[in-house]
């Protein structure tokens, strides 16, 4: 394999990846490795192809038509583009928290048990603790403790989020992709998701696409910044940010341009 | 957590397969039975509809079988129907859309108009039987019967024009007002030329549901199927359209004059269906550019 | 235009106001007329029926017509008894709704979650083409090819039951499926919209926490799309319930308790296949039978909106 950074475990390791939207060649030749209980934020001006890359992961560009990729994603040293793969699987190994809060227009319990119900889980007592484990990871359980049973669209957008981070919880997942999961939200809630994510990090292992480089830098281990498709540099977060190696990384966290 | 299951483990899911297979069957069995019945009502009609058919009058001295008059009787309907419904619907969207605040008021009227749209057309038979027929003394004729018709599209009118309004872009109204054009003048000049399309798509349609409407009709305009004496007084005469006729075939098991205005009918809704789908076309392209 | 003002160089915001306002006010007159037809229209329609339906109700008794089971209107003695015929408009309806739905709804799905473009370029069509297929063609289809197939099974499972009047296949299964056939598009527009309003970010979720796409479907867009598949429903209820003239040839047409292989009559086929004829106390009772009908309709209408009104609620959250 490529370069192993420090001697942490390699969660996801990528090589040669490229992807194309019909004929735009949206990512080109990403390299990467993502570590284990590690945060790795994705960084760029919009429609750099970051959350393009973050979606590959978990291989929900499957869904976009005339997409075609190449190159390998291994998680855990198996290429989830084998024909082999069950996306079902991978995307139940590999959560993801989206940008606008979608709770399911369910109640506050049943957005939970979804995923459980999802992958076999019947039983109540079973589910009910899955519940209020994964309402207590997200650290909203008490918010909602007492309204378990009324629609998870009542619930603030801030709370959403965490619910819905609390949702791709409850299925156990390893990995945690989260596109731009704070843009939508106003500051209070900002901080309590980015609270969430320090304490997450012990348990999963985080990749989170934002367009706040202040967020990346306070929550962040290692930081990717990307270029019109272009994976222009990958490194600790504070090497990114302290002593760019790339002029246009450089530029970019500078302010002059994005 | 990483003693975990292989995501090679593929799962089988016989339940996901099951129904992924009903719902192609379901999907296919909507178009086994329009091919179906197309198929059919061709096969039987075809060598039925020739020019004497669609081009004579039935004559019982020459036993020949004609839907002339019901062409004529359907016409007259569609045209009558549509000079009443037509400027009403479109002023009821037009209130709806551009005048309206919103408000009680405003409810009742969409919820009437929802209402009409829901009303069986034996229902409408009856009603326009009554009150055009007997009330208003028109009895049994193609007057009546366009009457009758005209509440039963008005929803369609009000309905496709209003969808129609919405469509045109706020900026134009504001535009228009904000270089001192009067409300009224707003509307002719600007929104509804730019809603037309999607109002004549309206007209269309309504024409669709007029040719293929026959139990409002049965008590209303009749079912005579003579031809014309006075072009203007016809109207007041009854005049059953190529439905009723069609009908009348069929009580009578004359089924192969019913098969022949079958294939009559379907052709004409054919040709409207087509109609539309080229019109939303070329609206959707005046849209986009 | 409308202020001749506008042409000097000054003119005063009051004066112009004035000249535009009778042709303003005059269009606001006529489209606020145009708007109240509708509620006319519909106000006429229930005054007319409840003043030719209701007298008969009293003449006969209540009681008598909507509960009595005999209907012999020409008879020495008539009586007028349509508890048959409305139990036959209720049964029928159900059963089209319990075998026309699934279908529909099945069909929606296929076409909003499953179709590629061109796939759904040969189903959509289908389906609006099937709207537009005139009553009449439907009731003719019905007599010469769904009758001949129920006769056939009626021969197979009646063979041996002497008491069983044969219907030649006009009876209530027959006109089941013709109606069942005759809500699709109905049902399947309807449900299609509302599926393909469910937001795609829902789709998603439920795919990246590893469901797959039929458990997506059914576990969340088909949830979320429920008030309008409803909506299309109850449409479709009304649109079997008030269909005549595709099935009055095909039902058999004579009064008897709904069961799939009895001759049976509707509220609808017995206002079209009496009226022709019918005069006196007979007439009135027929538009008692429409009246009925229209009750029946008019409380699925008001069902409607409010579940549409429900679901417009649920929506803005």
């Amino acid at each position: 394999m490529t370069e192993q950074v420090g001697k942490e475990q390699v969660k996801i390791h990528v090589e040669h990846l490229n992807l194309f939207y019909g004929s735009n060649h949206a990512l080109k030749d990403v390299n990467m490795d993502i570590l284990e209980n590690k945060i790795t934020a994705f960084i760029g001006p919009s429609g750099c192809g970051k959350s393009t890359f973050l979606k590959t992961l978990n291989r929900m560009n499957d869904l976009v038509p005339n997409v075609s990729i190449d190159g390998t994603v291994e998680l855990d040293g198996e290429n989830i583009f084998s024909p082999r793969v069950d996306t079902t699987l991978l995307r139940k190994k590999i959560g993801m928290v989206f940008q606008q809060p979608n709770p399911f227009p369910m109640s506050v319990y049943d957005n939970i048990a979804y995923g459980p119900r999802i992958h076999g889980i019947r039983s109540k007592v079973k589910l009910d603790e899955i519940v209020e484990k994964s309402l207590r990871s997200a650290a909203i359980f008490d918010e909602v403790k007492d309204r378990m049973k009324k629609s998870a669209l009542g619930l603030s957008g801030g709370q959403q989020q965490r619910l819905c981070i609390a949702r791709a919880l409850a299925v156990e997942p390893e990995v945690l992709l989260m596109d731009e999961p704070t843009s939508a939200l106003d500051p209070i809630s900002t901080l309590k998701i980015e609270e969430l994510m320090e304490g997450l990090k012990k348990d999963y292992t985080v990749a989170i696409v934002t367009h706040n480089m202040q967020q990346a830098t306070r929550i962040a281990d290692y930081t990717a910044f990307f270029l019109v498709g272009e994976m222009v540099e990958f490194g600790t977060t504070e090497q990114i940010f302290s002593m760019p190696g790339d002029k246009r990384t450089e530029d970019y966290i500078t302010g002059r341009f994005g | 957590m990483t003693n975990s299951v292989s995501i090679y483990d593929k799962k089988k899911r016989p339940g996901d397969m099951a129904l992924l297979i009903v719902i192609y069957i379901c999907a296919f069995l909507a178009v086994l039975l329009l091919v179906g019945i197309i198929g059919y009502v061709v096969y039987r009609g075809i060598s039925v509809v020739d020019w004497q058919f669609i081009s004579t009058a039935q004559s019982a001295l020459n036993e020949t079988f004609g839907i002339l008059p019901n062409i004529i009787n359907t016409l007259y309907i569609i045209v009558i129907t549509l000079l009443i419904a037509t400027p009403v619907g479109i002023g009821s969207a037009i209130y709806l859309t551009e005048y309206s605040k919103g408000g009680r008021l405003v409810r009742l009227i969409e919820f009437t108009t929802e209402t009409l749209s829901g009303i069986p057309s034996i229902i409408f038979g009856l009603f326009g039987m009554v009150f055009f027929g007997t009330v208003l003394r028109l009895g049994f004729s193609i007057l009546c019967g366009a009457l009758t018709l005209t509440i039963m599209i008005l929803p369609i009118i009000t309905r496709t024009t209003q969808e129609a309004l919405k469509t045109v872009p706020e900026s134009y109204r504001t535009g228009a007002l904000g270089i001192g054009a009067t409300k009224w003048y707003m509307i002719r000049t600007i929104i509804l030329p730019s809603a037309m399309p999607g109002i004549v798509t309206g007209v269309i349609l309504s024409i669709g549901r007029i040719v293929g409407e026959s139990a409002a009709l049965l008590f209303t305009a009749g079912s005579a199927f003579l031809m014309p004496n006075n072009w203007l007084t016809h109207p007041m005469t009854s005049g059953g359209t190529l439905t009723i006729q069609m009908y009348l075939s069929m009580t009578k098991a004359q089924y192969d004059n019913a098969f022949g205005i079958a294939l009559v009918l379907i052709i004409i809704v054919l040709g409207i269906n087509l109609l539309t789908k080229l019109l939303s076309r070329k609206l959707d392209v005046s849209r986009k550019s | 235009m409308e202020a001749p003002s506008k042409t000097k160089k000054q003119f005063s915001i009051i004066g112009s106001h004035k000249t535009k306002s009778v042709v303003e006010v005059t269009a606001n007159i006529i489209f606020i007329v145009c708007a109240f037809v509708a509620i006319i229209a519909v106000l006429a329609i229930t005054v007319y029926m409840i003043y030719s339906g209701a007298p008969a109700l009293f003449k006969v008794g209540i009681l008598d017509i909507l509960f009595g089971t005999t209907w012999a209107p020409t008879a020495e003695d008539p009586s007028f008894g349509i508890l048959y015929i409305i139990l036959t408009s209720i049964v029928g309806t159900a059963l089209a709704i319990l075998i026309g739905v699934p279908i529909a709804l099945m069909t929606a799905i296929f076409l909003s979650e499953i179709a590629n473009t061109k796939l759904a370029a040969i189903v959509r069509p289908a389906v609006e083409l099937l709207a537009g297929i005139p009553s009449v063609v439907y009731g003719l289809l019905g007599i010469l090819m769904v009758n001949p197939v129920i006769y056939k099974l009626e021969k197979f499972i009646f063979k041996d039951d002497p008491n069983h009047q044969f219907t030649g296949g006009a009876n209530l299964l027959s006109a089941v499926l013709v109606l069942a056939i005759m809500i699709l598009p109905t049902v399947i527009n309807i449900s299609e919209t509302s599926l393909r309003s469910v937001p795609q970010d829902y789709r998603n979720s439920s795919l990246a926490l590893g469901a797959s796409k039929i458990q997506t479907i059914f576990k969340v867009t088909v949830p979320a799309a429920k008030s309008g598949i409803i909506t299309g429903i109850v449409l479709g209820i009304g649109r079997a319930l008030g269909e005549a003239m595709a099935i009055v040839l095909v039902c058999g047409n004579s009064i008897n308790f709904p069961l799939p292989f009895n001759s049976v009559r509707t509220l609808t086929t017995a206002i079209v296949s009496e009226m022709g004829y019918a005069g006196g106390l007979h007439r009135e009772v027929l538009f008692t039978i429409g009246l009925v009908l229209f009750a029946f309709i008019m409380v699925i209408n008001i069902l409607l909106s409010t579940v549409l009104k429900k679901g417009g609620k649920k929506d803005d959250k």
